[in-house]
């Protein structure tokens, strides 16, 4: 009896620190919670009952509304077309470099490896006005083609530096059984590191996508026009124009979270192997 | 046949000439630019004037600049200090006993939870917490209103004695995420049998977590601070959306500062100093991380 109680009481007390945590986690989430219901409420509903109340029905005029005045579906179409091609351009590129670099041991790696961690870890605004003038000169400001460009060098800085480390473990005797059997640095390249790096370059891959999509300063300078902004961009310059529309403001939330929410479902597994493989920020 | 082996290592050069072109043309010759230009007196449309070190006096005497670092320090604790602490110990804790009560799922549930705001875009955390800041209708001070205690209501970002602060809160809110991953992943290192032998030992819970733990985990403590410096250093987006610095210059900050130079007063000589000053301090932040990192291996593998 006495032992079945202690243990019932035991039992409760082993709830209680992961009740704790659930309410922690709630309040954590509270803002997408928060966005979510109020995207949907009407007006009237909003300054009648609050921001904590839930909606009675789904509208979704506010929504809509903002979708139109930012131009929403440019912005996802341009968003898309940048971080896809940028993720593309720099996984290859951070596997040219690290194939002369990790694989073939090329004089002053070890330098040429600090120089691009470097690359990736400079301070964007010590780049940011020679940029915008050489894009303006070169006739490439205002397209997508210049985000692109810098972009892509600087995630293949940090594709190099994490490509690299995983290729100085590569297995040499794969290598010389390739070469014996007179394979050439292309087929070296192609047939074998690139096949079997590819766990580590989907990671890559996925990384310089969310990067690409989250990036905020480079297409601040150098997409000024409605037309080729990206999705941050596009919530962040209506976000002003909006300050009595408290509704409109929640959708605008939403819709910033909502893709970002939809990549994580999909690569969640990808998103947590790359954080802990390489300390990805 | 001849050829095998000494082959092998060599004729990788060519493979690195696009990389080398593009860092020359993006990286190397804009940042060389930046230096250059940091020399001038310049608006952006007719020549820049050569004017030496004054730009390098201007920024010593500055104290908006030196404001605008300062907060940046301030924002460490916010973005370094906190969420490592909290990080660690909320790690521990899934790790520890969430996992072992509850099982694994349960854990990876919570740890995806607290990552969850990780995935924003800087601008969209502005968006949403500029909404629920708001002074007149956001959710905080609706809630304050409620429950009776309308004289804490504030402009949250708008009075410069809490705007920090405010800014301060979204930033740990956001970044605690990316210290528990990088810490769950380190703690599946520690060895149980090692915490059981400390228990029988006499050990306590804070003993076992101190000497035991933070010691084995140290090296992702290390990655953990060091990104997250500078990154904080790098830090633009949240304050673009959420103050623009403001109010006044009272959560500025160097890359918002040097942004203003360039963009909207026109004095992109002066811009030019500011951020390359902060580009040298990353850069020597580096160089410290990498020695100490190579140190570190060097003392593994002896």
């Amino acid at each position: 009896m006495v032992v079945k109680s202690f243990r019932s009481t035991n039992r409760m007390v082993k709830w209680i620190p992961l009740i704790l945590l659930a309410v922690f986690l709630l309040v954590m989430l509270m803002p997408f919670i928060l966005v979510t219901i109020n995207a949907i409420k009407t007006e009237p509903e909003f300054a009648q009952f609050g921001p904590l109340s839930l909606p009675h029905s789904i509208n979704l005029t506010s929504l809509e509304n903002f979708w139109a005045r930012a131009d929403f579906s440019r912005a996802l179409f341009n968003s898309t077309f940048i971080s896809l091609s940028v993720a593309i351009l720099a996984a290859i590129l951070s596997l040219l470099n690290a194939f002369s670099l990790g694989i073939g041991k090329v004089k002053g790696r070890a330098w040429l490896l600090v120089f691009f961690l470097m690359a990736n870890f400079l301070p964007q605004e010590a780049l940011a006005y020679p940029l915008y003038y050489f894009a303006k000169y070169l006739h490439i400001y205002d397209t997508p083609y210049a985000v692109i460009l810098v972009l892509t060098v600087i995630q293949s800085a940090f594709g190099t530096y994490l490509l690299s480390s995983v290729f100085s473990s590569f297995p040499r005797e794969i290598l010389e059984a390739a070469m014996m059997d007179g394979a050439n640095k292309m087929n070296l390249l192609w047939d074998i590191v690139t096949p079997l790096s590819l766990p580590t370059l989907s990671v890559l891959f996925v990384f310089f996508f969310i990067w690409t999509w989250n990036e905020f300063f480079l297409p601040l300078i150098l997409l000024p026009s409605n037309t080729n902004m990206t999705v941050p961009l596009a919530l962040a310059i209506n976000q002003g124009q909006y300050g009595v529309n408290i509704t409109a403001q929640s959708a605008s939330g939403l819709l910033g979270i909502l893709p970002c929410f939809i990549f994580f479902l999909i690569f969640q597994r990808t998103l947590t192997k790359g954080i802990t493989a390489g300390g990805i920020k | 046949m001849k050829q095998k082996t000494s082959s092998l290592d060599k004729g990788y050069v060519v493979f690195l000439i696009p990389g080398i072109i593009a860092f020359l043309v993006i990286i190397i010759i804009p940042f060389l630019t930046n230096i250059g230009i940091s020399f001038t007196k310049w608006g952006g449309v007719r020549p820049p004037v050569w004017i030496g070190l004054s730009n390098y006096q201007r920024l010593i005497g500055d104290s908006v600049f030196w404001l605008s670092f300062k907060n940046n320090l301030i924002l460490l604790l916010a973005m370094t200090v906190i969420p490592t602490i909290l990080g660690l110990l909320l790690a521990t804790f899934l790790f520890d006993y969430i996992s072992n009560n509850f099982g694994q799922g349960v854990s990876s549930f919570f740890r995806a939870g607290f990552y969850l705001p990780q995935i924003l875009p800087s601008a969209v955390i502005g968006i949403v917490w500029a909404w629920i800041l708001q002074p007149d209708w956001g959710v905080v001070n609706f809630v304050l209103k409620g429950i009776g205690l309308s004289s804490l209501a504030h402009d949250w970002l708008g009075d410069p004695s809490t705007a920090l602060f405010a800014v301060m809160f979204v930033l740990v809110w956001f970044q605690i995420g990316y210290p528990i991953v990088i810490f769950m992943a380190a703690l599946q290192r520690v060895d149980p049998e090692l915490l059981e032998a400390a228990s029988i030992d006499g050990a306590s819970w804070f003993q076992k977590f101190w000497y035991i733990t933070i010691h084995l985990i140290q090296p992702e403590i290390l990655v953990v601070v060091l990104t997250t410096t500078i990154y904080t250093l790098k830090i633009f987006g949240q304050v673009y959306v959420l103050t623009r610095g403001g109010p006044g210059n009272a959560t500025s900050v160097p890359s918002y500062y040097a942004y203003k130079q360039f963009f909207e007063t026109q004095q992109v000589g002066y811009g030019s100093t500011v951020s390359l000053a902060m580009a040298i301090i990353i850069i020597l932040l580096t160089v410290l991380f990498i020695n100490i990192q190579s140190r570190r291996e060097n003392a593994e593998s002896a």
